[in-house]
Order: C-alpha cells, then structure tokens, then sequence
C-alpha cells in the first residue's frame, strides 16, 4: 500500500464523514431544545450527549420524562433503543483492536453513523480508521449543537408552541424510522409498534405504551413467516466488506 | 436525585454496557440469528410508538391538534427527500400556522 492510496483513501473517508456529521447538527440543535422542554438543566442535557451518546434513545427519554411518564419506562425505552449497539459491537469488534482502555474508549462512539462509515471500508485499519472520524466528528458536533439547542430554547415554553416546535420531536422521530418504513418486514413492526402505542395511550401511564410496542416485534413475525423471501435486515452494514 | 439525573446514570451505565460488549468480551463471534433480527427489528417498533405519542399523546390522553398537521407535513416532506433540517422547520412552521389560523 503506497502514499499516494492512503492519501486518496483517507479523503474518501473524510467526504463520506463529513456529510454525516454535517447531517446530525440540526438534530443535536432539536434534542437541546426537546430537552429544555421537557425540563431537564443544560448540565443534565449535556450530560446524555456526552455520556450516552445515542441520539434517538435521548430523544425517547427525554420525551417520556416530559410527559410524566416513569423512571423505568424512560430508561428501559431508552436502553431498547440502543439495543443495536450490541449488534454494532460485535460487527466492529475485529476493526477496533488494541489494549482493553482503548477498545472500551473507542465503544463509546458505537453509533449508527460511526458503524456506518467503518464497515463501509474494506480492510480492517480503514474500518478503524473511518470509525474513529466519523464517531469523532459526530461526538463533537452532536454535544456542541445540543448545548445551542439548550441555550437558545430554555425557559422558552410559550415560544416553543408558538413556534410550533413541538412538532419538531414527532417529525425527527418519523425521519429516523423513514429509511425503515421501505423495507416490508420492518414497515410491519413499525405498523404494528404505532397501534400498540395508540391503542394504550388513554389506558397505561406516558412511557409504557412505548416499551409495549416492543411486542410489535413479535406481532409481526406472525405476517412474516408467510414471507419467507423478506429481507429483514437494515442495521447490518456488514454487507459491503 | 432528580428523575431525569437517575435515568441519565441508569442509560449511561446501560449503553456503554450494550457498545463495549463487542469490543471487549465477544470478539469475533456472532449474535445468534434470531437475536439479531429481533435487535434489527426493535427500532422500527419504538420510533414508530414515539412517533404516535409525540403527535398525539397528551399524559393520558389522546389529542388531536395541531401537530398532526405538522406529521403530515414531515411526511410529505420525507417523501419528497427533503433534508432532515428542511424536514424538522416546516413540520414546526406548518403547526405554528395551523395554532395561528385556528
């Protein structure tokens, strides 16, 4: 492998990141704002950007929080949505080599966008390699537009529904399952998810009609056994190596 | 403790937990199959669930206002391919309208 590759391969990595981690900047800008809402401190929103690291787990939190709902169902739904950073982990765990403190650092930038951009590369220092820019670049946009998005939309209740940004959570949930909603199996479970939750709404307490939609899972497999052919698979990115 | 300090230490804990495994204990093995397709499946269920309480939950009940129009408007939206950013202010801008016309 000569210069001239490593160079042509490294910008290859650098373009595909940064369209990424430009992509995530309104996102982190919409969480501080949700945040705010839903009354968590700036310290307490900074902390789920820097410490938990998993956008769309965040955002389910912090809406269950704001809405009332429990302690348990906050972090239970949150936590099943991170769920695919186990899958993520065992698909990158061969790229990201090295002594124990620096595997456990590197996992904390298990996400989608990072997990992407590494198994979009072929060997194995260039999954690292892309890993690393993109969980980097993502980390570091991602806590300073949530700081923004706190600052500028705290203590703003009034302003936020005049503003109507309170529809900025429910469109940046629909954009996150969008890219989901084209393949069968999981428009589905999706379909299933959302009447589970909208039939439990009046009848359970805010956060558990969305732990029950886990069951949507298992609601569909019942349609999906009479179609062997489908292709469940979305977050396996491990097709390309 | 506040209740949003105890769920930021719980799912911090939790994660990290979820993207280390990989890394540190497993190696190169794999998930079972039908573990990993029910992971793989779990996030259409769940966004799909947040996505119908954000609209239309209000604590215990189930409300039709304004942000409805704004989910339809970022479906609309993401039909056409628009960029997320583009997608998030005309949701906001469609249910800042509707409140102002109703």
């Amino acid at each position: 492998m000569n210069e001239l590759d490593d160079a042509a391969r490294k910008r290859a990595i650098h373009r595909q990141s940064a369209s990424i981690v430009a992509s995530v900047a309104p996102f982190g800008i919409v969480f501080g704002a949700a945040a705010a809402t839903a009354g968590l401190s700036l310290v307490q929103a900074m902390g789920f950007s820097l410490l938990v690291f998993g956008g769309s787990s965040q955002f389910a939190a912090v809406e269950i929080l704001g809405d009332g709902g429990s302690i348990a169902s906050a972090a239970i739904a949150g936590l099943l949505l991170n769920a695919r950073s186990l899958a993520f982990g065992v698909i990158m765990a061969p790229a990201l080599f090295g002594t124990w403190w620096q595997r456990a650092a590197m996992s904390q930038l298990m996400i989608d966008e990072s997990t992407a951009v590494g198994t979009a590369q072929t060997e194995r220092r260039w999954r690292r390699y892309g890993y690393l820019v993109a969980g980097v670049g993502v980390f570091v946009v991602w806590n300073l537009t949530t700081f923004v998005g706190h600052v500028a939309f705290a203590g703003a209740g009034d302003l936020i529904t005049d503003l109507g940004l309170d529809a900025a959570g429910p469109a940046a949930f629909l954009a996150l399952l969008w890219p989901r909603l084209s393949i069968a199996p999981q428009r589905r479970v999706a379909i299933a998810g959302a009447v589970i939750a909208l039939a439990l709404i009046p009848l359970a307490p805010p956060g558990v009609p969305i732990l029950a939609s886990m069951f949507g899972v298992a609601v569909a497999q019942i349609g999906a056994r009479r179609r062997p052919g489908d292709d469940a698979s979305v977050s396996d990115p491990g097709v390309s190596s | 403790m506040s209740d949003a300090t105890i769920v930021l230490i719980v799912m911090t804990v939790g994660t990290f937990a979820l993207k280390s495994a990989g890394p540190l204990v497993l190696g190169d093995r794999t998930l079972p199959l039908r573990v990993q397709q029910v992971v793989d499946l779990l996030p259409a269920a769940l966004l799909a669930a947040l996505t119908i309480a954000s609209t239309v939950g209000d604590g215990r009940a189930v409300v039709l206002d304004a942000r409805l129009v704004g989910l339809v408007v970022a479906g609309v939206a993401l039909w056409r391919r628009l960029p997320f950013v583009v997608v998030v202010l005309l949701a906001s801008a469609a249910t800042a309208l509707t409140r102002i016309i109703s």
